[in-house]
């Protein structure tokens, strides 16, 4: 894979776009897009366009069959055969709410316990707290030990106790870039009759998922983070759990049949659909999964190994800088770190000076920044247009940061 | 060097002027920036309408530490009509520095906790604050 040429295919970074000189290592909060997705979204409007699933004209039919081929090209992705088993939501966040408020508020009670862990963005820590204050279950976590794995054994203790209903845990985190054994994970909860739910936003980008062996119940992802546009996600469900939960939102696509006081469900995927759907953001995330599979998900994976852990040898030749959570070869295309007594926030402002882009903040992972006994870090991550060269520009302006800042050694 | 972290700033950060905390105080207030953590307490003494003496603690960036410290410097001797009439305008010219949107809270942090503690005043940078 060459990063420079990939580079190339995204509009906004290529040597023709405003991005050109901009190194751009926010990935993991949104990729760029490559034109392969911008074509598809913009050909769909110009050729394509009208309301899906209502016409009977054939503008309507080509709509309709831009839509369904969205959602197989995306199934096969994730190599899920039943299409009514992929639900398109605008991100990870709705995928999550939309099993919290249906499976959750019909299936927990009293006493039950849903597992999440200390490294959970807040899209999987929120939905759960209301969900579990509503209906009187409760709220448990695996930690997270001093090299940012999960620790197991408090999985272990908590599925004893027999009332584990759910584990909702990231495949990946967007913090430490530790890529959790889900399979484990997965066998260790279904054992004790609990479901499990991946949060795969920072997984679905970097990793190849199948999710036909990887038995997971549940699996959330955001399209924009994988070449997609912002507004397309997928929630991934087990067909007889789906056809089981209530719907989340109703209204008009979701349903087969409405008296005034009665309706029944459409089939799926469309009972989890309500309303217009976004078809253009659904063509582009079909289309981000067929640009992504042409680079092939291994391919992609090797890459940001090989990135990663050349950033990791390039930043740690700098004094007092601190990178939280497991070796690279442990983890996704993602490092935080402090650099010395710097503000992380310090940090990004002076390498923007630089045209260099990274995050810095608690990304959305408070409670874990809470258990790291930061404030805050800055995050650098990796995607496939990142080559070698631009981790060379980070770390020169970190040591420009740290002669500003006159720490020892600039 | 920077455009943002020229010496001035810089000097302020690692030099912190009036601070610390005043005990007693007449007037004191803490606030925080939820996005990046940073923290700032102001401890006021007045002598009438006037203060007499400023401290300020917390922790975070540089922006924001180092426009606090210089706002104390301000202030200092002035009433509370004066801090009333300070603007944002009025401590970013002082800052001399361009404050791009996103460190706006940073670098307004220590105004909004000193007219918290001069008169009570939090209405803004909050959201949606003018
Ligand atoms: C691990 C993880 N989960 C969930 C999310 C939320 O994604 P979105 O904002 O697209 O819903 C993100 C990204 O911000 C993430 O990194």
């Amino acid at each position: 894979m060459d990063p420079v040429e990939i580079r190339e295919q995204f509009p906004l970074l290529s040597s023709h776009g405003v991005g050109r000189s901009v190194v751009y290592l926010d990935s993991a909060a949104s990729s760029q897009k490559p034109a392969a997705v911008l074509d598809a979204m913009r050909s769909y409007y110009e050729n394509d366009y009208a309301n899906v699933h209502r016409g009977v004209y054939a503008l309507a039919e080509r709509s309709t069959e831009a839509y369904d081929n969205a959602r197989r090209q995306v199934a096969a992705f994730f190599n899920v055969a039943d299409l009514g088993e992929v639900i398109f939501v605008r991100n990870t966040t709705e995928a999550i709410n939309l099993v919290a408020y249906s499976w959750g508020l019909a299936n927990l009670g009293v006493g039950d316990v849903v597992v999440i862990s200390e490294m959970e963005h807040h899209s999987n820590i929120v939905p759960w707290q209301i969900v579990c204050a509503r209906t009187g279950s409760r709220l448990e976590f695996m930690r997270v030990d001093g090299s940012g794995r999960l620790v197991l054994e408090d999985l272990d203790r908590l599925l004893a106790t027999g009332r584990v209903r759910l584990v909702a845990t990231c495949h990946v985190s967007n913090v430490l870039g530790t890529v959790n054994p889900v399979e484990t994970i997965v066998a260790k909860a279904h054992a004790h009759g609990a479901l499990v739910l991946l949060d795969g936003a920072q997984g679905a980008p970097h990793l190849p998922v199948d999710l036909s062996a990887l038995r997971a119940d549940f699996y959330a992802c955001s399209g924009h983070k994988m070449c997609g546009p912002m507004g397309s996600g997928m929630l991934f469900g087990r067909r007889a759990l789906l056809e089981a939960m209530p719907p989340f939102l109703g209204g008009g696509d979701m349903i087969r049949q409405v008296t005034l006081r009665d309706s029944l469900w459409a089939d799926l995927p469309a009972k989890f659909e309500a309303g217009t759907p976004s078809v253009a953001d659904a063509v582009g995330f079909g289309a981000a999964c067929e640009y992504l599979s042409g680079l092939g998900m291994q391919a992609i994976h090797q890459h940001e190994l090989e990135i990663t852990r050349y950033a990791w040898e390039q930043l740690l030749e700098l004094p007092d800088i601190e990178i939280y959570g497991p070796p690279p070869e442990e983890r996704g295309g993602v490092i935080a770190f402090n650099s010395g007594d710097v503000h992380a926030h310090d940090v990004a402002s002076i390498l923007d000076e630089d045209g260099i882009a990274i995050r810095a903040g608690h990304h959305c992972a408070q409670p874990l920044h809470e258990r790291l006994g930061l404030a805050a870090s800055a995050r650098a991550s990796f995607y496939v247009y990142n080559s070698r060269a631009d981790v060379d520009r980070l770390v020169d302006s970190l040591r420009r940061v740290r002669s500003i800042f006159a720490l020892p050694g600039a | 060097m920077s455009d943002l972290y020229r010496d001035q700033i810089l000097d302020h950060y690692r030099n912190p002027r009036n601070h610390g905390t005043l005990e007693p105080h007449d007037a004191s207030f803490e606030d925080t920036n939820p996005l990046c953590g940073d923290r700032v307490r102001i401890d006021l003494r007045f002598d009438g309408e006037r203060i007499a003496d400023i401290k300020f603690s917390g922790r975070g960036c540089a922006i924001s530490q180092a426009a606090t410290s210089m706002l104390t410097e301000m202030v200092k001797g002035q009433t509370i009509a004066d801090v009333r009439e300070l603007t944002k305008d009025d401590l970013l010219d002082e800052l001399g520095i361009p404050i791009s949107p996103a460190r706006l809270k940073c670098a307004l942090l220590g105004l909004k906790v000193l007219k918290a503690s001069a008169y009570g005043y939090t209405g803004w940078p909050g959201d949606g604050g003018s």
